[in-house]
């Protein structure tokens, strides 16, 4: 009884820390605008706008809802996910970026504008996109998922992709050719590598596994992607379409 | 080679005694590893030659043992006529029979409060010492404990050093004539770094040498006002001792704060050190500083090794580091002064060593807010892991990192007990980051030869009189050729290897050990 008692008091005391409020002071917030701006702008964008990483400068951030879970997000990262945890942060500079992350949150964020609808036809039909992304496991493989990827990336970004896909290759995207001593090239994503063999996925879902020391030649092709731009392809309007539908993708079923 | 192991077997344990004059003559017992390094050199080689480079092929998977808790086994195996002592985290020393892997028992202490346990990077430990019939271990929270070799019953147990404010054991302790010396890990708390040794009998402490100075010795002057009280300069990695000039040899970490160098203006005595030391009475005999001032995080706890070797043609007795910094130096190991040494990876920060050793730092080559684009990066050109030296090729073999970072200069208010960096690193991949197992001129660094890996590793090197050097890489256990580097046999251990291997005889049969992930794999000829 005591025990529990004792245990309730310790939950209540945790509470109170958690409950600890951002700092709000302006040098505060103006120490935490350089530290945004120097460490998580090159994906968030400068004021959060969003990149190749999420929109920030909103109300609700799905991944943190409360300021304890942006604490841990900023100095903890995401597992799995291309987002690291600020190691060289103290805790009073967590704080002080996630007090200037909420504070962005008081803009309204801008309307994806276009046809969702439409830009679903479009990702099936004219754009052939399915071949090579899956939404949900649902599509071909040799690209990128996209299932949630409006989630993980900002409209700008996305209609860049499509536009000039090079300048939006994943960090863990590599195009690479081997070719055995013996027998055909093989051109696909790698999927693993260490120093004495290779794995890839082709563009039709095959996994080939390679010794590296039965390769007369391994090519690899950093920052290139085998899509197409869609600039000539589709209109202004069409692209903006397609780019509200995967704008709109942005949860895991 | 003793014969005498398969009439002592049966009894094992009972059988455990390891003088100070066995560990003095290592040499005489191949079959066995009685120090961090097998003996006092630092050296990690083996006179062992079942295992060589015409059957190494044929290596197979002997025995694993697992750790139930979901952290690295660093662990470097003792090996005692049979018995192989390890430690496990989060806490566990353990006795196994080395030929069947089968545990004999296990010592797991409890860390009473989980909030008292600091630590920067999980729960590492890199293993144990033995004398007499006596293991000693320093736990993760900082105290020093000496357990009975036979059944792990704890003899005496000390405090070294409050874990509260960040200290905490991670290092082997080195058993010297009568004392176990050890070392202290905390150096991203701003704590005092320092080397001890106690007593090995009763656990009373004989001598502490602190590695930042006190106010009034010699040495605190290369700390601007009082920043010598959060100096940091610990002592992680076990060292060496030379029997010869009665010389221990044991480096030191970073200045704290980590890459914020402003509130510590000057040299930070002795950080990023060699300390040489009197083992009877912690008395310095000399000190060489490898990073002055350093901002970048580049601890020099790493093992040192003594060698004789030829330079300019003329015989030199050296102590040799391929250092953190990027720079392998060589130095005279009775008088500290620097013999010869170069870059051994691409480094960015320094233009050169000067004729007494110091770096010439470049300017623009300190953390920023914004980030500085640097290399080596903070894990170094090499770290903290095993360097190894064969006396059949006279070369120095080092597990080298060829990668950049931006470092970046935060705030650092100090808290007893909590982080004091004062910034970072970020990741950069312009250049695609490699590592290398590289063979190097004892005396002047020159490249020999190299075998290229795929990414930077992070774990150590051993050579073998049977002409191979074992390594590692990410998840791959490797044997090379020691004269040419090359690949001779892998094995894909499904798990990240941060560990030195070790060899040893058991019933006769020569077997090779490393720790990957949670596992230590223990292999032998099929």
């Amino acid at each position: 009884m005591k025990r529990a008692l004792l245990l309730t008091l310790f939950a209540l005391c945790v509470h109170a820390e958690d409950k600890k409020k951002l700092p709000a002071g302006r040098a505060d917030l103006a120490a935490g605008k350089k530290l945004f701006e120097n460490q998580c702008g090159l994906c968030h964008g400068p004021a959060g706008e969003g990149g190749k990483g999420p929109v920030l400068a909103k109300s609700r951030l799905g991944r943190a809802p409360d300021d304890n879970a942006l604490i841990n997000i900023i100095s903890g990262g995401i597992r799995g996910t291309e987002m690291p945890g600020a190691d060289s942060m103290s805790d009073k500079e967590v704080r002080q970026t996630a007090a200037y992350v909420r504070s962005l949150g008081k803009a309204t964020p801008e309307a994806v504008p276009g046809n969702p609808a439409l830009g679903a036809e479009l990702y099936r039909g004219k754009g052939g996109c399915t071949s090579c992304h899956a939404i949900n496991g649902e599509g071909g493989v040799s690209g990128p998922a996209l299932t949630s990827i409006g989630a993980r990336r900002s409209a700008a970004y996305l209609r860049a992709a499509l536009v000039t896909p090079e300048s939006a290759v994943p960090d863990n995207y590599l195009l690479v050719t081997a070719a055995p001593k013996s027998g055909p090239p093989t051109t696909g994503r790698r999927i693993n590598e260490d120093s004495f063999s290779i794995q890839l996925l082709d563009n039709k879902g095959r996994v080939h596994s390679f010794w590296k020391s039965e390769l007369a030649d391994l090519t690899k092709q950093p920052r290139k992607s085998p899509m197409p731009s869609y600039k000539a392809a589709f209109s202004d309007a069409e692209l903006t379409d397609l780019v509200s539908y995967l704008a709109s993708l942005k949860e895991d079923k | 080679m003793k014969l005498l192991l398969p009439f002592i077997t049966p009894l094992l344990l009972a059988q455990i005694n390891v003088p100070y004059d066995r560990i003095l003559n290592a040499d005489k017992e191949p079959g066995n590893w009685l120090s961090y390094s097998r003996n006092y050199s630092g050296q990690r080689y083996s006179p062992l030659d079942q295992i060589n480079s015409t059957n190494v092929g044929r290596l197979r998977l002997a025995w694993m043992s697992q750790a139930d808790e979901m952290d690295t086994v660093q662990t470097s195996p003792i090996v005692v006529d049979g018995v192989m002592f390890i430690t496990k985290p989060p806490n566990i020393v353990e006795a196994l029979d080395a030929r069947t892997g089968r545990s004999l028992w296990t010592y797991r202490r409890d860390i009473p409060n989980p909030n008292d346990f600091r630590g920067c990077c999980g729960k590492p430990n890199r293993g144990v010492a033995i004398l007499g019939d006596t293991i000693y271990y320093g736990s993760i929270d900082a105290h020093l404990v000496a357990l009975d070799a036979r059944t792990g019953a704890v003899r005496w147990d000390v405090t070294m050093a409050d874990p509260k404010l960040g200290y905490s054991g991670t290092g082997a302790p080195l058993a010297v004539k009568d004392k176990i010396i050890a070392g202290i890990a905390g150096g991203e708390f701003g704590v005092r770094g320092f080397i001890d040794a106690y007593d090995a009998k009763t656990g009373k402490r004989v001598w502490r040498f602190n590695t930042v100075p006190d106010k009034g010795e010699p040495g605190n002057e290369s700390w601007a006002g009082e920043s010598w009280k959060t100096g940091s300069a610990t002592t992680w990695i076990t060292g060496v001792y030379d029997p010869a000039s009665n010389t221990l040899f044991w480096g030191t970490g970073n200045p704290g704060p980590d890459w914020n160098g402003d509130g510590r203006a000057g040299d930070n005595l002795y950080s990023d050190s060699l300390l040489a030391l009197d083992p009877d009475t912690g008395r310095k005999k000399w000190h060489f500083q490898y990073t002055p001032h350093d901002v970048n995080d580049w601890d020099s706890t790493q093992t040192p090794i003594l060698a004789d070797g030829l330079f300019q043609g003329q015989p030199r007795k050296m102590v040799t580091l391929a250092n953190r910094n990027g720079f392998y130096y060589s130095l005279d190991r009775e008088t500290g002064k620097f013999i010869a040494g170069q870059p051994f990876v691409k480094q960015t920060w320094a233009s050169g060593l000067d004729e007494a050793g110091r770096p010439m730092r470049l300017p623009n080559t300190t953390p920023t807010s914004e980030g500085n684009l640097l290399w080596p990066s903070l894990g170094g050109g090499s770290n903290w892991y095993s360097s190894t030296y064969s006396p059949q090729t006279t070369y120095y073999y080092v597990n080298v990192k060829e990668q950049g970072a931006l470092y970046i200069k935060g705030s650092a208010e100090f808290k007893a007990g909590a982080f004091f960096n004062g910034g970072g690193q970020r990741r950069y991949d312009g250049e695609v980051p490699y590592g290398a197992v590289r063979a190097l001129d004892i005396a002047t660094g020159e490249r020999k030869w190299e075998f290229r890996l795929h990414s930077p590793s992070h774990a150590g090197l051993m050579a073998t009189a049977g002409g191979l050097v074992f390594g590692s890489n990410t998840t791959s256990f490797f044997a090379l050729d020691a004269k040419s580097g090359a690949l001779l046999w892998r094995f894909e251990a499904g798990g990240g290897i941060s560990a030195n291997p070790v060899t040893y005889l058991s019933d006769g049969r020569q077997y090779v050990a490393i720790a990957a992930r949670h596992t230590l794999l223990v292999f032998s000829l099929d």
